[in-house]
């Protein structure tokens, strides 16, 4: 990406990077707090959900919280409730994780040449936070900020961006599974249905083109097909035959 | 026991997907069929879970009728998500259909 006559400009910023200086770092880290917060706000509700069915889906208090530290990944962890109420197994449901965050792949792609520049460690810190809203966060800081700002401040604006979201979903988290044990009839209020409507509403703005259709067409027929399969297995195997489906289509329909 | 090994699973694989593009620091990139398959990843996921969710709610065959609220509901949502684009919205409204039809049924 950087031209030989930018080299050495960008040597020299690597430089005044270790010389930044701390209220620089907290200006930063508030500046990527706020700019997530819209984002934080929304996933409150989801939070919370997830700790309420955390226990009545066979996931312990313990569990939860644990599942919020240590995987912090929105959607995955409620495909997870799912599946252990309907009794799957851990082997099934790790699989069925990794298939849901492959996309996050992408997002890591998407920003490689941005964070290449800095430590092991710092990168490894930004792909733990890495979710929807951390990427979307960033990556939009990115397309509006020059190569200056990128090399010397970038670790920290993400680290108050990513530090917000994963702080609020882990007390989300607490706070739901509280409200839970608190108001035990929560659990006959439907919230289950929360789950479905959460998808319904993220799939359908990818509902904008023909192969995409016919993706999702294939999954919810063979869904309903392999239903009987057993451990759930029927989620993968839809899954899989939907997105082979989508990008045939794809493809064919851009050789044309 | 599980419980713990399930989560450090689902833990490993998560980082571990995040991390693999960071760590190799561009050396290492998809090609284009790949980045674009990996975009149907999420609906066709979602969609293979909710369609069993809504249409067999009970666990014993689809249940295509008019007293099934979890169908009724997402219906619901579905109109409200075309029309408002708005996440929240379509789970809130979602979620006040799926009650009232639970309460009317």
């Amino acid at each position: 990406m950087m031209s030989e006559a930018q080299a050495p400009d960008n040597c020299s910023m690597i430089d005044q990077n270790q010389n930044i200086s701390g209220s620089e770092i907290l200006q930063e880290i508030l500046a990527g707090s706020r700019a997530t917060l819209p984002m934080v706000v929304g996933a409150i509700p989801f939070g919370i959900i997830f700790g309420t069915l955390a226990e009545q889906s066979g996931l312990s208090p313990i569990g939860a919280i644990a599942m919020s530290i240590f995987v912090f990944a929105g959607s995955s962890q409620f495909i997870a409730l799912g599946l252990l109420a309907a009794g799957t197994g851990p082997l099934i449901i790790i699989a069925t994780t990794f298939i849901v965050n492959l996309r996050h792949l992408l997002y890591s792609a998407a920003i490689v040449d941005d964070v290449k520049h800095l430590s092991g460690p710092w990168r490894a810190i930004i792909a733990f936070g890495l979710t929807d809203e951390a990427f979307a966060t960033i990556a939009d800081k990115i397309r509006r900020s020059d190569d200056a700002w990128r090399l010397r401040s970038v670790q920290w604006f993400y680290l108050g961006s990513f530090g917000t979201m994963y702080g609020n979903w882990i007390l989300c988290t607490i706070i739901g599974i509280t409200l839970g044990e608190l108001v035990p009839e929560m659990s006959s209020w439907g919230l289950d249905f929360a789950m479905s409507a959460t998808f319904i509403g993220m799939v359908l703005p990818y509902l904008n083109t023909r192969p995409m259709m016919a993706c999702v067409l294939v999954a919810g027929a063979m869904s309903l097909g392999t239903a009987d399969m057993p451990h759930k297995l029927g989620l993968m195997v839809s899954a899989l035959s939907a997105v082979a489906v989508g990008l045939s289509y794809h493809l064919m329909s851009r050789r044309k | 026991m599980t419980e713990a090994l399930m989560i450090a699973g689902m833990a490993v694989v998560t980082f571990g997907i995040r991390y693999i593009v960071l760590a190799s620091a561009g050396h290492f990139s998809f090609p284009n069929w790949a980045k674009s398959g990996l975009n149907f990843v999420p609906p066709a996921v979602l969609t293979a879970i909710i369609i069993p969710a809504v249409l067999i709610p009970n666990g014993n065959g689809i249940e295509l009728h008019l007293q099934n609220a979890s169908l009724l509901a997402a219906c619901v949502a579905v109109v409200v998500g075309l029309i408002r684009k708005d996440l929240l919205t379509t789970i809130v409204v979602g979620m006040i259909a799926f009650g009232l039809f639970k309460w009317l049924l």
